[in-house]
C-alpha cells in the first residue's frame, strides 16, 4: 500500500486500509479505473450480466429452502413453492425468467465483443474466460432445467445425455456414468442438483472474477477499437478515459433501471413467455415411459440444437454442434485482422458478421420447430443445413480475408471519435 | 526464486520427484471421486429380473413393464407381421442384427427374438433416447409401412423386429434386453436364456 493512501485516510477507513486493501481495490477497479469515454448502448450488458448473476444466486438460494431434490418429491415441491410458500411464485419466476435474461444479456454482450473486436489482442484471455463462463452457464441452465422434474425436464435431459452416447467406444459408459443409472432417475436428479447449486455457481463466480481482473489489467476496449492508453495527459491518465465511478456506475444504474422494467414485465405478465421460457409439457410430471410429442430445448440452446439436427449422422451431428461452440473459443486467432472495430473494417466483414448474427437467430428459431415443417417450400431440416453452412462460413471467410489481406479496412483514428 | 548458489540438479530432481509422487497420489485420489458417480449397489440391484405373463396376450397386443428403470415392451406379433419382416429387409441398415451390443446372441436372427411370435424390446430410440410410437398396422405411417416403430422426435423408423431403416437418424437397431422364455407363457426379462 502506498504511503499516500495511509496518510490520507484516518478513522474507520484508515483502520481497515491498514489491514485490508479496501481503498486500494476500490480505486483500482472502480474509483480510478479509467474506461474509454465513448461507451455506447452495447456496453450495458456486461454489468447487467453481473446483476442477473446476483439475482440467480439470491433467488436460487431461497428456492433450495423449499425444493426437494428427489424423483418422488421434486415436481410437487416446485408446485408447493408456487402455491403455498409466501411469495414463492415470485422468487421462482425471478429465477426462471433470470435464466432466460442471463442468456439475452450474455448473447448481446458477446455480440458487442464481435462488433468492436474486443476479443482481439491483447484481450484474448478475457474472451477465453468469457467463453468458459458461457459454457458453464449452458451446463448450469441445462442442469437447472431438470430440477422441476417435468416432462420437458426429463426428456430434454434424456436427449442431451444421449449425445454423449454418440462418442465412439466410451460413449455409452460415459452416459451411464453421468446418469448414475440405466435411465435418468432420481439419482441423476440429485447429482444435477448438487452441481447446479454448489459446484457450477462456485466456478462461475470465480471465472467472473478472472474475467474482470483480466479486463482491468489490459483496460476496456471501446466502439472505436482504439487504445486509450496511448494518449495520456500530464497526470498520467488517459485523455479519452473517465473514471468508472461515478461516470459508468451512473450510466449502468440507468441501464439497470430500463432492464428491470422489461424484466419485471416478463416476471409479472409473461413468466412462461408463451412456452418459450417455461415449456408447456413441463407442467406435467416426468414420465419415463412416454415422450412428449415434440421435444425442443429452451430457446437459448436451439441454435446449436439446429446444427445438431442438420447433420444426418448421430456422431457427426454431435461433432458439428461441438465445433459450433468450440470455434468461438478460437475467434481471437481465426480473426487475423489488425483493425478491431466494425466502424473501420471492410464491407465484406460487415456483411459476414451480419450474416453470422442472422444465421444464429434463424437457427435458434428453426431449433424450436419440428424437423418436417415447411417454410417457403423447404423443410426445417434443409433450412437448418443452409444456415449451418452460413454459420461455419463466417469463420472460414473471416480467416481467409484477414490472413491473406483481402480486407479493405479504413484508417483507425488516434483518439476516440465522440 | 534465486538460483544462485543452489545445487540446480538436486533441486530439479526434488521438484521432479515430488511432482511424480504427488501426481500419482492425486490420480489415485481422483478414483473414488469419479467412481462415486457410477450406478450404486442399490441401483444395480434394481436390475433384478421381471416376470411377464404372456398367456393372455393376443396377437398384435403389447405389455409395458419397467426393468432397471427402463421401459420394456413385450409384443405378441401376428403371423402376418412376422412374415412381413422378410419383405422390408432390403430397406434396413442392419437387417441381420450384426451390431452385437444391440441384442443377446439368441436374438440375433431375422425376428430378433427366441420365439418368432414374441418380441421383447427396450423402446428407447438409439438416436437420442425418445420413446418411439408403436404402429403395428400396415399402412398406418405411409402407404409402404409394414408396421413397426416410429420415433416422433427426429423421425427414425424401425420395423416390427426393432430393426432400424436406412436413411434415418438412429444409427442402430433398438435394444433387445436379456430375457428367457419360462413355462406357462411366462417371460423373464433380465435373465439370459440358457443355451439349448
Amino acid at each position: 500500500m502506498s504511503d499516500a493512501t495511509t496518510k490520507a485516510q484516518g478513522g474507520m477507513l484508515g483502520w481497515i486500509d491498514a489491514r485490508f486493501p479496501l481503498t486500494k481495490m476500490w480505486n483500482e477497479h472502480v474509483g480510478e479505473y479509467y474506461a474509454p469515454k465513448n461507451f455506447n448502448f452495447w456496453y450495458y450488458f456486461g454489468s447487467l450480466a453481473l446483476i442477473v448473476l446476483v439475482n440467480q444466486l439470491l433467488t436460487g438460494i431461497w428456492l433450495t429452502m423449499n425444493y426437494n431434490p428427489s424423483a418422488e418429491g421434486a415436481f410437487a415441491s416446485v408446485e408447493y413453492i408456487m402455491r403455498d410458500v409466501e411469495w414463492g411464485w415470485l422468487i421462482r419466476y425471478m429465477h426462471s425468467t433470470g435464466a432466460s435474461a442471463f442468456f439475452v444479456v450474455v448473447y448481446l454482450h458477446m455480440f458487442r465483443a464481435m462488433l468492436y473486436g474486443s476479443y482481439q489482442k491483447p484481450r484474448e484471455l478475457i474472451w477465453i474466460f468469457g467463453m468458459i463462463i458461457y459454457l458453464l452457464l449452458m451446463a448450469e441452465a441445462f442442469m437447472g432445467y431438470l430440477l422441476p422434474w417435468g416432462q420437458m425436464s426429463y426428456w430434454g435431459a434424456q436427449v442431451i445425455i444421449s449425445l454423449f452416447g454418440a462418442i465412439p467406444f466410451v460413449g455409452e459408459d460415459l452416459a451411464l456414468w453421468i446418469r448414475g443409472d440405466y435411465n435418468i432417475s432420481g439419482v441423476t436428479l440429485n447429482r444435477f442438483f448438487a452441481l447446479h447449486v454448489v459446484a457450477l455457481p462456485l466456478a462461475l463466480v470465480g471465472l467472473v472474477v478472472f474475467h474482470i481482473l483480466a479486463l482491468h489489467e489490459v483496460g476496456s476496449n471501446n466502439p472505436d477499437g482504439v487504445d486509450i492508453k496511448k494518449v495520456k495527459g500530464k497526470d498520467g491518465k488517459p485523455k479519452d478515459g473517465i473514471p468508472f465511478h461515478p461516470y459508468y456506475t451512473v450510466k449502468d444504474t440507468f441501464g439497470l433501471g430500463v432492464f428491470l422494467i422489461f424484466f419485471a414485465a416478463v416476471v409479472f405478465f409473461a413468466p412462461e413467455m408463451g412456452g418459450l421460457f417455461l415449456e408447456k409439457p413441463n407442467f406435467e410430471p416426468a414420465n419415463p415411459l412416454q415422450t412428449p410429442e415434440h421435444i425442443a430445448p429452451v430457446w437459448y440452446f436451439t441454435a446449436f440444437y439446429s446444427v445438431l439436427r442438420a447433420v444426418p449422422d448421430k456422431f457427426g451431428g454431435v461433432l458439428a454442434m461441438g465445433a459450433a461452440i468450440f470455434l468461438l473459443f478460437l475467434l481471437p486467432w481465426i480473426d487475423r485482422g489488425k483493425v478491431r472495430s466494425i466502424r473501420y473494417r471492410g464491407l465484406g466483414h460487415k456483411i459476414n458478421l451480419a450474416l453470422f448474427a442472422f444465421a444464429f437467430v434463424v437457427l435458434s428459431y428453426l431449433g424450436l420447430r419440428a424437423p418436417s415443417e415447411v417454410y417457403f417450400g423447404l423443410t426445417v431440416t434443409l433450412w437448418a443445413q443452409i444456415f449451418t453452412v452460413v454459420y461455419f462460413g463466417f469463420f472460414a471467410f473471416l480467416f481467409v480475408y484477414t490472413a491473406f489481406g483481402f480486407e479493405k479496412t479504413k484508417p483507425v483514428p488516434e483518439r476516440v471519435t465522440e | 526464486m534465486s538460483q544462485e548458489g543452489a545445487n540446480k540438479s538436486r533441486r530439479r530432481f526434488l521438484t521432479g520427484a515430488v511432482s511424480v509422487v504427488g501426481g500419482v497420489g492425486a490420480a489415485y485420489t481422483a478414483v473414488p471421486f469419479l467412481a462415486y458417480w457410477n450406478p450404486s449397489a442399490t441401483t444395480r440391484a434394481a436390475g433384478a429380473p421381471v416376470e411377464v405373463d404372456t398367456s393372455t396376450l393376443q396377437p398384435g397386443q403389447k405389455v409395458n413393464i419397467t426393468w432397471r428403470g427402463q421401459p420394456v415392451w413385450v409384443i405378441r406379433r401376428s403371423e402376418a407381421a412376422v412374415e412381413a419382416l422378410e419383405s422390408v429387409s432390403d430397406q434396413l441398415r442392419d437387417p441381420d442384427s450384426a451390431v452385437a451390443s444391440q441384442q443377446p446372441a439368441y436374438a440375433q436372427n431375422p425376428h430378433r427374438s427366441i420365439d418368432p411370435e414374441f418380441l421383447v424390446l427396450v423402446p428407447i430410440c438409439t438416436h437420442l433416447g425418445c420413446i418411439p410410437s408403436f404402429m403395428p398396422q400396415a399402412g398406418s405411417l405411409d402407404a409402404d409401412w409394414q408396421g413397426g416403430f416410429f420415433c416422433p422426435c427426429h423421425g427414425s423408423k424401425f420395423d416390427m423386429a426393432g430393426r432400424v431403416y436406412a436413411g434415418v437418424p438412429a444409427p442402430t437397431n433398438l435394444v433387445v434386453p436379456p430375457y428367457r422364455m419360462a413355462d406357462n407363457g411366462l417371460i423373464v426379462v433380465g435373465e439370459d436364456q440358457e443355451a439349448a
